[in-house]
């Protein structure tokens, strides 16, 4: 294999990483008004992910950090094509970013709902313009000969788009629910728990027409093989689920969302964006990467770098395993 | 306005906006590392204090770091396209490497640190405060090591119309960076040391004006006081050391730059340095404006003798044109500046009064930490009606400082958003006007340099509200059981490690 597929992997590994991570710090968020019935409940589901979600983030900030040094010509005209879906991904990561820190800050619930309202948009933006960049890598761009956008700043939304846009949305309540299961204790967990079952078959609907869809018009033979992976970890966490495992029910979901990741970009190789103006102006694997030298360095570092906070982050999520419920929350003191 | 103009206007806002949040944070997570470190060797419940209350703030303005950080990841793709292609065999590799090894660092050890006070021994999670601020400072490094790398292009051959890396080691010790780097951290820990000076002054010069000397809320802030005056002299020392070091760099690699810096519109021999000016400085005989001239100072500056030619800006426009082309190429993507001549000339405003400022904020706020230990000595309160707008002038001048030195350097630049390395490979640099996104519209551009200008905007009243409120309320604030008598353990029947210790 050569380096630059090697990298087209290891991106497609962080974009799973981060779509893994933060997939259910987003559903948490989403959850917030429909799962909590109170101060405390709300407080319950957002420790949940208190101590990590900065930490989840971070793997989006590698993927793009990796595609500029990897595939300068991918992150440029990928990142200038999806100019508008991108700044409204920033800015609702920066809203939901501060809103964590800030929201106990003062203690009246005044203070609070204004807080809560910017982690539920928070939360139900992001998703929401991955998938809907995803998809439209996946399936193509307007580009011309020099990897720049033809067209309008909204040619980026089609139909297939919006599926994708929703396969992670759907993805990502279902994931944050089994997750809310597994972290906190209570009347809470029990409400996550059937709402993760009673959710799924909608919710995972619109990312079985994405992988369809793909599969029907890039797949090969073998992309049917991780196809039907996940929809069968998909049946398979909901079975979890119902007989109250709900580690299994989650780690299904990370099937779910791996085997999902594996046919998209599978789909992709060996181009890194389409040209839907005309093939030649694709950008591959080849033609859009950084040199040898360069990927060799980054190989080196990622070689050690990568395993250290695989390591790290395994054990913060070791040192929080504990469930949160609401007999755990302290009183909120600020000043 | 077209795209280019949006666009530069949009990098300099977030940008500078970003860096007020980071200084801060570098600075004051490694003096709240320090403060730890004194708690658990010594056990005094001060250094605690100390801890948790200028922890505490660090956290306020850590989360406006982070998210304002995601935004100029992604700026470099989005609205510097045509940049991030030429660019990206060898300034990509900094970056991610600033992702993998930095930012994955601080976020989990940050996490580890809010929440883990007693889930983990005191030792390891001292080793957290330890990692997180740490990495903050490699950050820096990796981050500035690309910058440099922008203003003195190195360990490339040209390939292709591109630069190519030949040396990452080359790169990663570029001279430029070595003297950016000790100077932006000197910086950091000047706008650190007069945080701290600032608000403990506030606290002595408000509560303290009666207080037994031995009261252990007055020696919490006298403490914080010497620390914070201390850091900042010697960083004001670190800051000047280094920055001269960084114009005689600048003399050899960015002879424009230099001459911008003083508005020199004619070589002298020896050239003079002027303290300030009144008037017009980019007029063609911009001597007559400038006021309090230090003879043979800039050749200093320059060449470390006091004789030395410096070029002015008029000879030097000379030279570049012939070096690097009298006008743009005639490139259709350059828009209404295809085949027009180019202006190698900085804002010279900009430049003159940017360098100016940087050096002169820096030295108000230094003598602010001198006259604050002054004010303090022998156990004395800070006195006077005007104390507080000491403390404001004091916290904000380093800030500014800061700001006007990045203003400086990145404008100081233009029109080149890649410097040509005089001694280093032919055919690479490239225009600034060459850099932006070629398929960007300037509706898309102009709504998000509104949108995020806005939202910025909103966010600086939200941080500084609520640093003022813990600011204000100090100890008490942050350490509910601080001056109270401790409370009987388990009142209500429940155990109480029961209970996190920190909850969002
Ligand atoms: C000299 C230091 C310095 C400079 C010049 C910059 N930054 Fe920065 N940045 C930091 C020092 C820093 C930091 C101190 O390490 C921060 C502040 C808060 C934090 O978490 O890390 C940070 C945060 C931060 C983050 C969020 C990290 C996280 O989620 O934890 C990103 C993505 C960037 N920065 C990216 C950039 C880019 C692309 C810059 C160039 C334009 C830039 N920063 C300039
Ligand atoms: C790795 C770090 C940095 C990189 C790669 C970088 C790159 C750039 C680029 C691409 C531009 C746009 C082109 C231009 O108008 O000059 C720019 C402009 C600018 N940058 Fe930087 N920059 C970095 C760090 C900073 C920092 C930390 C600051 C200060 C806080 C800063 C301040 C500015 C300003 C003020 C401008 C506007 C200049 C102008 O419009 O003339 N930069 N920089
Ligand atoms: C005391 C004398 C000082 C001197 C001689 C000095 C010199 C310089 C020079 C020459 C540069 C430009 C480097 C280049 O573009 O090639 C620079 C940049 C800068 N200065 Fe200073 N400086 C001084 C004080 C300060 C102070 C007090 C601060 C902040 C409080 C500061 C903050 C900065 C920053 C943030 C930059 C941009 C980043 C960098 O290039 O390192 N400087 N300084």
């Amino acid at each position: 294999m050569d380096l630059a597929t090697f990298w087209f992997i290891v991106i497609a590994l962080f974009w799973l990483g981060y779509l893994f991570l933060e997939g259910f710090d987003f559903g948490v968020g989403m959850l917030l008004p429909v799962l909590a019935r109170d101060e405390t409940e709300r407080r319950v589901m957002i420790n949940t992910i208190g101590p990590v979600w900065d930490g989840n983030e971070v793997w989006l900030i590698v993927a793009a950090g990796a595609m500029f040094a990897a595939f300068p010509g991918w992150y440029a005209s990928l990142f200038s094509t999806a100019y508008l879906p991108l700044l409204l991904l920033l800015l609702a990561l920066i809203g939901r970013g501060v809103a964590f820190e800030y929201r106990g800050k003062v203690n009246t619930a005044r203070w609070r709902s204004v807080w809560d309202r910017v982690i539920m948009i928070g939360s139900w933006v992001p998703p929401l313009m991955v998938g809907l960049v995803l998809s439209a890598n996946v399936l193509g761009l307007p580009l011309n000969e020099f990897g720049d956008r033809v067209g309008s700043p909204l040619v980026i939304l089609r139909w297939e788009t919006l599926v994708g846009a929703l396969a992670v949305v759907g993805f990502s309540l279902v994931h944050g629910a089994a997750f809310i299961a597994l972290k906190t204790d209570g009347e809470i967990r029990h409400r996550a728990r059937r709402l993760a079952v009673r959710l799924a078959p909608v919710a995972l609907a619109p990312l079985v027409v994405l992988l369809l869809l793909v599969q029907l018009r890039e797949g090969s033979a073998w992309s049917w093989v991780p196809l039907v992976l996940a929809l069968l970890a998909a049946v398979g966490a909901v079975g979890f689920l119902l007989r109250g495992r709900e580690g299994w029910g989650f780690a299904s979901f990370g099937v779910v969302v791996a085997a999902s990741m594996v046919t998209l970009f599978g789909a992709l190789y060996p181009n890194v964006i389409p040209s839907t103006l005309d093939t030649v102006y694709s950008l591959t694997v080849h033609n859009a990467s950084s040199s040898p030298y360069t990927l060799t360095v980054m190989s080196w570092m990622a070689a050690f770098g990568a395993p250290a906070v695989l390591i790290y982050q395994a054990w913060t999520y070791w040192v929080f395993r504990k469930r949160i419920a609401t007999h755990h929350i302290p009183p909120v003191h600020a000043p | 306005m077209d795209v280019l103009d949006v666009a530069r206007w949009q990098f300099g806002i977030t940008t500078v906006y970003h860096f007020l949040m980071v200084p801060l944070t570098i600075g004051l997570s490694i003096l709240v590392a320090g403060m730890q470190t004194a708690w658990v060797r010594t056990g005094n419940p001060r250094y605690l204090a100390m801890t948790k209350f200028w922890g505490k703030l660090m956290l306020v303005n850590f989360a406006m770091g982070v998210v304002t950080g995601i935004v100029q990841e992604f700026q470099f793709g989005m609205a510097w396209s045509a940049y991030s292609r030429f660019v990206g065999d060898v300034f990509g590799a900094p970056l991610a490497m600033e992702a993998l090894v930095a930012f994955f660092v601080e976020s989990t050890f940050l996490g580890l640190w809010i929440f883990g006070w007693d889930r983990l021994p005191k030792r390891v999670h001292l080793a957290c405060a330890w990692a997180f601020s740490l990495a903050t400072i490699a950050s820096a490094y990796f981050i500035l090591a690309a910058n440099s790398w922008m203003q003195h292009p190195v360990g490339i051959e040209f390939v292709d119309g591109r630069p190519r890396l030949t040396s990452i080691w080359a790169v990663l010790t570029n001279n430029t960076v070595l003297a950016a780097f000790p100077h932006t951290v000197a910086g950091s820990f000047a706008v650190a040391g007069a945080f701290l000076v600032g608000i403990a002054a506030w606290h002595l010069w408000k509560k303290h004006r009666d207080s037994a000397e031995d009261d252990p809320d007055r020696r919490v802030w006298r403490a914080s006081l010497k620390l914070g005056s201390w850091v900042g002299i010697v960083a004001f020392a670190g800051l000047a050391i280094s920055g001269d070091l960084q114009g005689k760099l600048m003399f050899e690699q960015q002879p424009m730059k230099m001459a911008a810096a003083e508005a020199l519109c004619h070589t002298e021999e020896p050239a003079s340095f002027s303290v300030f000016a009144v008037g017009d400085v980019s007029r063609a005989d911009c001597e007559s404006v400038k006021s309090i001239t230090v003879p043979a100072l800039l050749s200093f500056l320059a060449k470390n003798d006091f004789s030395s030619e410096v070029k002015g800006v008029e000879d030097l426009v000379q030279e570049y044109r012939a070096k690097y082309g009298a006008n743009y190429p005639d490139d259709p993507r350059l828009g209404e500046l295809a085949g027009k001549p180019i202006d190698y000339v900085p804002a010279l405003p900009v430049t003159y009064w940017g360098f100016r400022l940087m050096i002169g904020f820096g030295a108000i706020s230094a003598g602010m930490a001198v006259l604050a230990l002054w004010f303090t000595r022998k156990n004395r309160v800070p006195p006077g009606r005007w104390f507080p707008l000491f403390g404001i002038l004091s916290i904000v001048t380093p800030f500014l400082g800061n700001s006007f030195g990045w203003i400086f350097t990145e404008m100081g630049r233009q029109p080149f958003v890649v410097v040509p390395n005089p001694t280093g490979v032919d055919g690479v640099w490239m225009y600034t006007a060459q850099a932006v996104s070629a398929g960007v519209s300037v509706g898309e551009m102009l709504t998000s340099l509104v949108a995020l200008t806005l939202v910025y905007g909103v966010l600086a009243g939200v941080e500084v509200f609520l640093l003022r409120r813990y600011a204000r309320a100090g100890i008490p604030g942050v350490l509910p059981s601080w001056n109270k008598p401790p409370e009987p353990a388990g009142a209500d029947g429940k155990k109480p490690e029961d209970v996190l210790a920190f909850a969002y």
